[in-house]
């Protein structure tokens, strides 16, 4: 299968201390790390693309581990998602691959991760920005950490790339109010609860 | 008094290929937004001061967080540049209290030096507005090389009563510059130009 040529890589990290409430003690971090590759299938209909996971898997560690670092380490990580942007000549199947070498990096990473990693994917031009949804790392049902971050940078995809996503995030939405399951009350056996 | 800060974003872009090339080792660019709540918004002031010294300490604070993304000693930063975009309810003015008298000496003690002046831009917007920080070499401001920008988006920012004031600081030029002009090596350094 073919190599991931990788153009850029950018990280982005956001801290939340308000959003017009009470200052809570904590604030809330998100991080998301993009990497802006070629996309080996653009141009043409290729039947068979699942080898290409394989090859994305060290590029997915080497991705959530830097997530990790700029939050501050795996014992901080409570939420995660990841997606991708595929340049216009590309097909949405080709984002499709990014699943398990995405999710599955960052669950190997972080302890007490038994939910599915959220996700969303689009095929867009140049400058296409992605809204990546966020979830709790072990229980999906928790609805605090219902949250998503928004990436793209200015010179990507373009029509030959792809873009590949992985978001983690620190804790609850900041003003957090809105009740259902507790991230203290979680069992964390199915992934769900 | 200080700026209340609502929340601060830092992106940190490494360009590894560009049209086909390798770039070793990669070109860094670093960009640190604090958004803040404006504190004269809706009714015109005709002191800022509180915005100048505001200025002073989001020109440190920001610095020392692009320095920090980009894991480099201070003195290997290369170029910065400074912006600010202003939510409906102020004015153009407000961004040129925050940046202009007194962001640029605690951003210089952040990169060391910065004998150049800092290049900056400014403009009224909305959440998820584009601002473009445009970048320029921090010791020599005719350094061809370095002239570049850095492009910052947050979806949720500025608010009609907020500013997002961003500073961009690089360890890097271009990633193929070949237009000539002064190069990064054959700086003084000394009068902020050559």
């Amino acid at each position: 299968m073919p190599d991931v040529v990788l153009r850029k890589l950018i990280t982005s990290t956001e801290e939340i201390f308000h959003e017009g409430g009470p200052v809570p003690a904590t604030s809330l971090r998100r991080a998301a790390v993009l990497a802006v590759i070629e996309n080996p299938f653009a141009g043409r209909y290729e039947p068979d693309i699942q080898g290409f996971m394989e090859d994305l898997k060290p590029l997915g560690l080497k991705m959530a581990q830097r997530l990790i670092d700029v939050l501050g380490g795996a014992d901080q990580i409570e939420g995660y998602g990841k997606g991708a942007m595929i340049g216009e000549a590309g097909e949405l199947e080709h984002g499709a691959l990014w699943h398990a070498p995405g999710g599955y990096a960052m669950r190997q990473l972080l302890d007490h991760s038994n939910a599915i990693v959220p996700s969303t994917k689009k095929v867009t031009g140049v400058g296409g920005r992605l809204d990546v949804p966020i979830t709790h790392i072990n229980a999906s049902y928790v609805r605090s950490h219902f949250d998503s971050m928004e990436v793209g940078a200015n010179d990507t995809p373009r029509a030959n790339e792809m873009v590949l996503v992985l978001v983690m995030s620190t804790g609850a939405r900041i003003h957090n109010r809105a009740g259902g399951l507790a991230a203290a009350e979680i069992k964390g056996e199915d992934g769900l609860r | 008094m200080s700026a209340k800060i609502r929340k601060i974003a830092v992106t940190v872009e490494e360009t590894h290929r560009e049209i086909g090339r390798v770039i070793n080792p990669p070109t860094r660019k670093a960009v640190a937004v604090a958004v803040i709540e404006n504190p004269f918004a809706g009714a015109y002031q005709e002191d800022l001061t509180v915005l100048m010294d505001f200025g002073a300490e989001l020109g440190a604070l920001l610095g020392q967080k692009c320095v920090a993304a980009l894991g480099i000693a201070p003195a290997d930063a290369q170029s910065y540049g400074k912006s600010a975009m202003v939510g409906e309810n102020g004015e153009l003015e407000h961004a040129a209290a925050i940046l202009h008298p007194k962001l640029g000496a605690p951003l210089r003690a952040a990169v060391e030096k910065g004998a150049a002046l800092v290049a900056s831009s400014k403009k009224m917007g909305s959440p998820g507005q584009i601002l473009d920080v445009p970048l320029g070499h921090k010791d020599a401001a005719y350094v061809r090389s370095h002239f570049d920008g850095i492009e910052v988006r947050l979806n949720d920012a500025p608010r009609a009563n907020e500013i997002m004031v961003a500073v961009a600081v690089t360890d890097s030029g271009r990633p193929l510059p070949r237009v000539g002009g002064l190069t990064h090596e054959d700086a003084k350094g000394e009068d902020g130009l050559r």
